[in-house]
């Protein structure tokens, strides 16, 4: 069983000369459902993106840490699963062309029992072979969650889960990821109470806008 | 290998979409038509045909290379790419995809000029090969990289040819030079000093490519 661990050092994030969040200092372990929350503009996205490499903070440090090794920065990419409202998939592709795309550029073999066993139940399996071009948006959103959990990552971020889902699609979503807090790490950014409800800690980003 | 997987989700991708390819035909086509409209009946020397060449290759590239990273971009799969693949993979992947769509693109534009163009002799051949094999490699590497450093930029248009003219430039000047001189049919070795530079540019491009991809990557 793996023990992946995120350490926030010092965290401070400013756009130009506008300070989002500042002095953020934490610790999210395996096995746990932590939640992000703040208003509109609090820096919910921000976080997470820095938290999974894809920004740089302005001060501070994010460690990474798989069973006490730190990963280096250029191998997270593999130790992350990402869902987001700005994520998005490959239009020109069907559903199993991008999964099967994403795992060859990951470098791991395509898992098609596993590919077939998420769509299943994300209710995907019927269009699995339709260009994603032409799935709405709810739909667009389950495969963002297939394209996070098919390679099972130690680490799932997930920015408003939940945006675009109507209630079978929501229900499902909070079953897969009690699931995958059974053995993973799971931080969720959103507003929703219903998704904040799912969280054992949560950090509330209005507390670190003033400098200390 | 992971690489050669990301050049084949993007040549899949282009063979769909036809973003590249559409783009490198027409402005193929138009330039060269335009060349032979302009010229009439007037007969051109061989040195200027060669140069008008790679003055057609130049201005081609900066039409359809830059869409290796700006279609990501645009369809805002920029951040897809980065949740799943480390940089150095990215920047290989693309180099792969530009490498052929080069080949292609100046097969196509040497093949027309061959058959459009009678002052178009080639007397060295095999001179003219490694111009052309090494001109494209550095053409597809700097192409490249200038296409990573404009997708992050507002006004990406204007910026490629800005950009492209500065770098380029050393290498377009030398294949001139190479082109002429197999052209005159002089032997490789009396070449060498430009086929040294030649080589030299491709080295020096690709070190610095993957040195700077990084930091152009990371926001």
């Amino acid at each position: 069983m793996t023990n992946y661990t995120v350490e926030l050092n010092n965290l401070v994030k400013y756009f130009g000369r506008r300070l989002i969040f500042d002095g953020i200092n934490f610790s999210f372990s395996s096995r746990h459902i932590y939640g992000i929350s703040g208003p509109n503009g609090s820096g919910k996205s921000t976080l997470v993106k820095i938290i999974a490499n894809l920004i740089s903070p302005t001060r501070g440090k994010v460690i990474h840490k798989n069973n006490s090794n730190e990963i280096e920065p250029f191998r997270l990419h593999n130790q992350i699963g990402f869902v987001s409202p700005y994520l998005f998939l490959y239009d020109e592709f069907t559903a199993e062309e991008n999964l099967l795309h994403f795992s060859n550029i990951r470098g791991i073999n395509f898992n098609k029992e596993r590919s077939d066993y998420l769509l299943n139940e994300l209710k995907l399996i019927d269009r699995k072979n339709d260009l994603v071009r032409g799935y709405s948006s709810g739909m667009k959103q389950r495969l963002k969650f297939i394209f996070a959990l098919l390679h099972q990552p130690p680490l799932i971020i997930l920015d408003e889960p939940t945006s675009n889902l109507d209630n079978p699609g929501k229900e499902k979503v909070y079953t897969l990821i009690r699931k995958e807090a059974e053995n993973n790490l799971v931080i969720i950014a959103s507003n929703e109470d219903s998704d904040i409800a799912l969280c054992s800690q949560v950090i509330e980003l209005e507390k670190f806008k003033r400098a200390n | 290998m992971k690489a050669y997987s990301l050049f084949k989700k993007d040549w899949q991708s282009e063979l769909r979409t036809r973003y590249a390819i559409n783009a490198l035909a027409m402005f193929i086509l138009v330039t060269i038509s335009v060349i032979m409209f302009s010229i009439g009946s007037e007969k051109i020397t061989e040195y200027l045909t060669g140069g008008l060449l790679w003055v057609v290759i130049f201005f081609s590239a900066m039409s359809g290379l830059s869409r290796a990273f700006v279609s990501e971009e645009e369809r805002g799969t920029t951040m897809t790419l980065h949740l799943i693949a480390a940089p150095s993979t990215i920047f290989s992947g693309k180099l792969i995809f530009n490498l052929l769509l080069v080949f292609l693109m100046n097969f196509v534009i040497t093949f027309l000029f061959a058959i459009l163009f009678n002052s178009f002799i080639i007397k060295n051949f095999t001179l003219f090969a490694i111009a052309f094999l090494f001109g494209n490699i550095g053409i597809a590497i700097s192409s490249t990289i200038i296409a990573a450093i404009i997708s992050k930029a507002s006004s990406k248009g204007t910026l490629y040819p800005v950009l492209s003219f500065p770098i380029l430039l050393p290498l377009i000047l030398t294949l001139l030079e190479l082109t002429k001189h197999a052209m005159d049919g002089n032997s490789i070795s009396s070449s060498f000093v430009e086929i040294a530079v030649l080589v030299c540019y491709d080295v020096v491009m690709l070190t610095a490519s993957y040195l700077l991809f990084d930091f152009i990557w990371e926001e």
